[in-house]
């Protein structure tokens, strides 16, 4: 569907990308300065690269060997832009009918009530841009995106420069679009709990270059992202058990074992990814009773990195190809006496996952 | 005593068909001037931006002599203008009008530059991606964003237009009922005894054009303002 390998060199910083989608939502991840916003840009068109080929639906919108160059506006890809950019001079309405004037009429695969009542914007529609909060900016980007007919939407980043309610708010919106328009999805982001959440594949950026690039449970957690201590998190796949339970919990089901989570997650069978963050999970050699954390995962033990300091990384492999960190101690490393090979048991409390920002997988 | 006669009502005449001509004929010009120096990057663009300034800088006089020299009828675009398309500037009002328009050209680019300048690229960029061609992202995209700066620019090049003294009379002349403007025609009356009343009446009636214009573009701009910006 989408086929990216380009590069381009911009003063002192020099990207080389190439990946490619089958369709479904693209995670593109990495720290700011990763490269992954000019990526967006290269295949929006908005930016050329210096050699390379981006094919789009078989088209080939750019391509350095044969001179080809489509503009930007013949490109049809819905950009979201991070601050939204909205037209100030023209209304909701006319914000998102923008696209409409320029896209041919018999094509017309996206109607505009279904996107207005799935973006939960008809009362928005007569009002203007400078009178919406942040997150209503955001919703109406998103809908005169989509109404544009885009043969791919590009999401820049779009929910950074919102707090966390609104995030939580917009997240399954997203989610809803990408069910419902079946259309595919670039979305840019160096938050984790939203490419985990959205994402069937995941590129992970360094440095202008892909460092992984797989399914969210398998890319995500690997070691080697450098991220601070506290943002490290792993992504786990489940399915939400039959277990009743008369205490608020659902039970989720993982080739790893049962994951506990808080409150309720949809009816049984739902596939559902968890975000783990590395500083909330333990480990041990054996399966431990008498303690309050409920779940437990065993795994093999991949990795183990440390430094000088004080803190060591531990990567698992979980049954199902999912991988998980932990962050832990150099002592406590030394004091179990662990290595690679070592089947563990990974202890993670319920308390420490987030239910609201549990993801549900594309319907199929 | 504050009646005019009908000479000095003839120089308002002049003053106003002349301004209004020369902002009405340069506007389009200056629109399409000031986006090209915000927008574009091509060899030479230092040396246009220093041209389209050149009126502003010079003096007056010079301008007037050299469109004198360029436009006269003996010169060769005067010449060319005249007999291919009935054009004449020499010693008519439509010279004056070409005089007043360079020199409120400057002022009415650098308006509508700024505020070229100050719509976001990435809103051009954005109807880029919605399928707009780049000359619908100039109409209905950055034009309308910096109208405020159009109409100032408009403004400061209608009010330069009427004020206009050392190049129209240098180019032109002073020939009543043609060439000879509000200014001109103070400049005459104070050459002649007993001139100062009607010089006092004129002076009046400037000033009296000269705040209606200033109003008027402040009513434009807050009212354009308020458009966009309802909250502010």
């Amino acid at each position: 569907m989408i086929v990216v390998d380009v590069s381009l060199k911009f003063r002192s910083f020099e990207l080389a990308v190439a990946f490619s989608s089958e369709g479904g939502v693209v995670g593109l991840f990495g720290r700011s300065g990763s490269g992954k916003s000019l990526t967006l840009n290269l295949i929006a068109g908005l930016t050329r690269p210096d050699r390379g080929r981006i094919c789009l639906h078989g088209r080939p919108l750019v391509d350095t060997q044969a001179g080809i160059f489509v503009k930007s506006y013949r490109r049809r890809v819905g950009f979201v832009f991070q601050d939204a950019q909205l037209f100030p001079h023209l209304s909701v309405r006319h914000n998102l009918l923008f696209g409409r004037w320029f896209s041919p009429q018999g094509q017309r695969a996206i109607d505009f009530d279904s996107v207005i009542a799935t973006l939960g914007i008809e009362h928005l529609l007569d009002r203007a841009p400078a009178h919406l909060s942040g997150g209503e900016k955001q919703r109406v980007a998103i809908g005169r995106a989509l109404l544009s007919d885009p043969k791919i939407l590009l999401m820049d980043e779009p929910l950074a420069a919102l707090d966390l309610e609104r995030k939580l708010e917009i997240l399954p919106l997203i989610e809803n679009v990408r069910d419902e328009f079946q259309v595919p999805i670039i979305y840019v982001s160096h938050a984790l709990d939203e490419v985990a959440r959205l994402a069937s594949q995941v590129v992970v950026l360094n440095d202008g270059r892909v460092a992984a690039s797989g399914p969210p449970g398998q890319v995500l957690g690997k070691g080697d992202l450098g991220h601070d201590r506290f943002e490290r998190s792993s992504v786990l796949t489940a399915r939400v058990g039959d277990a009743k339970s008369d205490y608020g919990l659902t039970e989720l089901v993982h080739p790893a074992g049962r994951i506990w989570l808080s409150g309720l997650a949809g009816p049984p069978d739902r596939e559902l990814r968890v975000v783990v963050k590395a500083t909330d999970v333990a480990v041990a050699t054996i399966r431990p009773t008498h303690l309050s954390v409920r779940t437990v995962l065993s795994g093999t033990l991949r990795s183990i990195e440390t430094d000088d300091g004080a803190l060591a990384t531990l990567t698992m492999t979980l049954p199902g190809g999912d991988h998980l960190v932990a962050l832990t101690t150099r002592l406590s490393v030394q004091e179990l006496s662990l290595r690679c090979g070592d089947q563990v048991f990974a202890l993670i409390k319920t308390v420490a996952l987030d239910e609201r920002a549990v993801a549900t997988t594309r319907r199929r | 005593m504050f009646s005019l006669s009908p000479e000095e009502w003839t120089a308002v005449g002049v003053s106003l068909k002349v301004a209004l001509v020369a902002t009405t004929v340069s506007l389009p010009i200056g629109v399409f001037t000031a986006f090209v120096l915000a927008r574009w990057r091509f060899l030479g663009k230092t040396l246009l931006d220093g041209i389209v300034h050149l009126p502003l800088v010079l003096p007056p006089v010079v301008t007037g002599y050299v469109l004198l020299m360029s436009f006269g009828r003996h010169a060769p675009l005067g010449a060319f203008l005249a007999d291919h398309f009935g054009i004449v500037f020499a010693f008519r009002w439509t010279g004056a009008a070409l005089a007043s328009g360079v020199m409120g050209f400057p002022l009415m680019v650098r308006a509508i530059r700024l505020s070229i300048d100050a719509v976001d690229r990435r809103l051009e960029a954005a109807a880029g991606t919605l399928g707009a061609h780049p000359l619908w992202v100039f109409a209905v995209v950055t034009l309308p964003l910096a109208l405020p700066g159009v109409l100032v620019g408009a403004i400061l090049c209608f009010a330069k237009a009427l004020g206009e003294f050392g190049a129209t009379i240098t180019f032109v002349s002073n020939i009543p009922g043609q060439t000879q403007t509000i200014s001109a025609a103070i400049y005459t009356l104070t050459q002649v005894p007993n001139g100062d009343l009607g010089a006092l009446r004129l002076t009046l009636i400037s000033v009296a054009m000269a705040l209606t214009a200033l109003v008027a573009s402040e009513i434009l701009q807050r009212w354009t303002s308020k458009q966009y910006h309802p909250i502010e």
